[in-house]
């Protein structure tokens, strides 16, 4: 038996092979291709900068991503597990490295103070109205799911918190989504309050009857919610369609997984200290077995 | 190795002391130093890399208990929490979630190397059993724990998995309401999911412990499968300190680095995205899948018509695992000295891993896209209900129709008589 580092190392191939063979088959969340078969309808290819392990947020993204948010989506959707704090946290769209404290963050502070939260008056027990501090939860548009769906044709505009990591695509699928909405082709009727958008999931079947194969997609109850100009970005970039929704799918996905770039790096240390502890391992190894035949 | 002498000296009083009253540190000492096949190669590493794996569950699992709140209102929101304002959270819980997945990965290679080598035959027939216990009580704390998030996949697999178990004749129903503790997966289920998902652990933590007791009793197999006499101790092993330990700690820290890899650059790349919807119980996901390591066995599930009797396939093919000591009538142990057999084993994995194929994909979905094949009886071939099937009955042939056929028809290769006698030169090249 020859024990060399050629042989651990392909055991560690064998390892990671395994593992990465098995990972896209059994229910990666593929960056390139969002769910909905609709190949070759992709409108602008985005590629993130927060992608890949070495990515990170484009905080002016972050912070126009929010904006669209704030003023187009909340009207309908609620974020309810994301706090104002967490916008001034690091890594967040408003960290000031100044305050380590994002309660103490006069951005984050103002932006809460734009809110009115429900409350109770400590005095009375009567239930008011106040303004939002930093510690607060994103208010949701509705009272509850029920009056979420009767004011959405029957449809429940679904919590943002981790909606990108909810979907197969992530921020991509989000984008492409926001962006895919056309004419339906000759031949497929759309139900009021529906809209045809080919990379919703669904099978929109029943509801064809033009001529060759069945259109990929499916019918969403949201109407295209963004319109060039629809917002006024503060760093003057342009109000494109393509802009509003690129920004807002990169908010949304720092709101599903905030820590993102803190895992990252520290994924680096990990990975640096795991190497030299194999290298000084393996030398050990050597040591120890060196008169040893086998 | 029973009958290795103890060469632990207490050198101080309190040693002595304590040896005379409890011996724990002999034990230790005497553990340590057990004589170790010297040509043990590295698919043997992964039983202390299996060790390491259950401290890990445990330890960051008790973590998230601390955070975790067993409720159907909010535990989803708890497991949110615990990610985005728990210190270090979100690396706890992706430990943990992916450390499931890298337990499963190496109780599979575990359980190949001893498939390869035949450690399961006598005397180690109860090395393996209790082993098969382990991969059995994981399963069921890996489906209770993938539970707990109630996600969406969460909520559906539970009602799937629990309801497999309403499909047993006469009793099933009955058993169903007690186990989901109403006539749904609700409150009363999460719950108990959550006691046991606590509790079984600790109860792998004993069977482990038994399955080394046992493994101390009948000694280590080696990659060329021969018993270690005594006399030959000597030249044929290695104390198991420090030659071994190094070599594990090597091999444990490169699988370290792999999920490594997995926990911070690629945290969800194993789980199913649906899971971060919310349980709803009105609305069923269209697919339903469980995790990537209990997917060969939820294809043999479905490939089966009858519910009651895909169960019973389910079960029966752990239950082949049990049987193998006594279903292998080959003498010969390794497969190094059985060549055709060789063959059998690497058509198995590769079954194995295409039953995992299969158990992602939608049973009626066509294997090959766009190519219409013949019906057979309840569906197309080119679909993967077929596919599943043959590669079903492949799995069980190899167990019951290969494994006893050909030890009783192969000619092995000649086996060298020792370890390390000359013979052994043949198997440098095959590591
Ligand atoms: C007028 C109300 C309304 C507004 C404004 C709105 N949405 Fe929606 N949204 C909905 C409804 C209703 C649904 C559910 C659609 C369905 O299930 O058919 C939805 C669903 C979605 C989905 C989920 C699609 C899926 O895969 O299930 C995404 C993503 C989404 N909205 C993003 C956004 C973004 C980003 C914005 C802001 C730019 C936004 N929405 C603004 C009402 C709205
Ligand atoms: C054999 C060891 C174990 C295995 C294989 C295992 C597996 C799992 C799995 C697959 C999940 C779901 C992960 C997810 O997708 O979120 C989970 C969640 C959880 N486990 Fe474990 N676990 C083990 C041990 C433990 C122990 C010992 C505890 C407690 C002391 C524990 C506590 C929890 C808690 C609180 C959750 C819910 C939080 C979450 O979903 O992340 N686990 N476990």
């Amino acid at each position: 038996m020859k024990l060399d580092f050629r042989k651990s190392l392909a055991a560690a191939a064998v390892m990671a092979g395994l593992a990465l063979a098995a990972a896209p088959a059994f229910a990666a969340r593929t960056a390139e291709e969002p769910t909905g078969p609709a190949k070759g309808v992709r409108p602008v290819s985005g590629e993130f900068t927060f992608e890949g392990p070495r990515g990170q947020f484009d905080r002016g993204q972050l912070q126009r991503g929010y904006k669209v948010y704030k003023e187009v989506c909340s009207a309908c959707h609620s974020m309810s597990l994301v706090h104002f704090r967490d916008l001034g946290a690091p890594g967040g769209p408003f960290y000031d490295p100044k305050y380590k404290n994002p309660n103490d963050n006069p951005v984050v502070k103002a932006l809460a103070a734009d809110v009115q939260v429900a409350d109770i008056d400590t005095t009375t027990g009567d239930p008011i109205k106040r303004k939002g501090t930093p510690a607060d939860a994103f208010p949701s548009p509705f009272p509850n799911a029920i009056a979420a769906a009767a004011s959405n044709g029957g449809a429940t505009p679904p919590d943002q918190s981790t909606l990108a990591k909810a979907r197969e695509g992530g921020a991509r699928y989000i984008y492409s989504l926001l962006m895919g909405y056309r004419e339906p082709p000759a031949g497929l009727k759309v139900g009021p309050g529906q809209h045809y958008n080919p990379w919703f999931p669904g099978d929109v079947g029943s509801y064809w009857t033009g001529k060759g194969p069945v259109p990929k997609g499916g019918f969403i109850a949201m109407a295209p919610p963004l319109a060039d100009n629809r917002v006024t970005y503060d760093d003057h970039t342009k109000a494109t369609v393509a802009q509003e929704a690129a920004d807002v799918a990169a908010f949304l996905e720092w709101a599903s997984d905030p820590h993102a770039e803190q895992r990252k790096q520290t994924g680096w240390a990990v990975m640096l200290y795991l190497a030299i502890l194999a290298a000084l391992t393996y030398a050990s190894y050597r040591a120890i077995w060196k008169n040893v035949s086998h | 190795m029973s009958d290795h002498e103890s060469t632990y000296v207490p050198k101080t009083g309190i040693e002595r002391w304590l040896d005379e009253r409890l011996p724990i540190i002999r034990f230790g000492v005497d553990y340590a130093t057990i004589p170790t096949p010297r040509n043990l190669n590295y698919w043997w590493t992964f039983g202390g890399i299996l060790a390491l794996c259950l401290v890990i569950q445990i330890v960051t699992g008790i973590v998230l208990a601390m955070h975790y709140t067993a409720s159907a209102d909010h535990a989803f929101d708890s497991v949110e929490r615990i990610m985005r304002d728990v210190n270090w959270g979100w690396a706890i819980r992706y430990v943990h979630a992916n450390g499931a997945s890298m337990f499963f990965l190496a109780v599979y290679i575990h359980m190949a190397r001893g498939l390869y080598y035949g450690s399961y035959k006598a005397p180690r027939e109860m090395i393996w059993l209790l082993g098969c216990v382990i991969f059995l009580l994981m399963m069921m704390t890996a489906f209770m724990g993938y539970v707990l998030p109630w996600g969406q996949m969460s909520f559906h697999g539970a009602v799937v998995i629990t309801n497999l178990l309403g499909a047993i004749p006469v009793v099933g129903p009955g058993i169903l309401t007690w186990i989901q503790g109403g006539f749904a997966v609700d409150e009363p289920t999460l719950k108990r999911f959550f006691s046991l998902h606590y509790l079984l652990p600790f109860v792998i933590f004993g069977v482990v412990f038994l399955h080394l007791w046992a493994l101390h009793q009948s000694s280590q197999n080696n990659p060329v499968g021969v018993l270690i006499p005594k006399e030959r101790r000597k030249q044929d092993t290695l104390p198991f300190h420090p030659y071994f330990t190094v070599k594990d700690g090597f091999a444990l820290v490169l699988f370290l680095m792999l999920f490594s890899v997995f926990v911070f650059f690629m945290p969800n790349a194993l789980g199913h995205a649906d899971n971060y919807i919310p349980a709803n119980p009105l609305q069923t996901p269209p697919h339903i899948v469980p995790e990537w390591y209990l997917l060969p066995f939820y294809a043999m599930l479905r490939g089966i018509p009858d519910k009651f009797g895909g169960v019973v396939v389910m079960f029966a093919s752990i239950g082949l695992l049990f049987a193998l000591p006594w279903l292998d009538t080959s003498k010969v142990r390794s497969m190094r000295f059985r060549p055709a057999m060789r063959w059998f084993f690497i058509i198995l994995l590769v079954v194995y891993f295409f039953l995992g194929w299969c158990g992602a994909h939608l049973p009626d979905e066509p294997v090959i896209p766009g190519v219409d094949g013949p019906d057979l009886f309840d569906g197309n071939l080119n679909s993967y209900l077929w596919l599943t099937r043959f590669l079903t009955a492949y799995y069980f042939g190899y167990f019951l129709v290969i494994t006893p056929w050909m030890g009783l028809r192969e000619t092995p290769l000649p086996v060298p008589e020792y370890v390390s006698s000359p013979v052994l030169s043949h198997d440098e090249k095959n590591g």
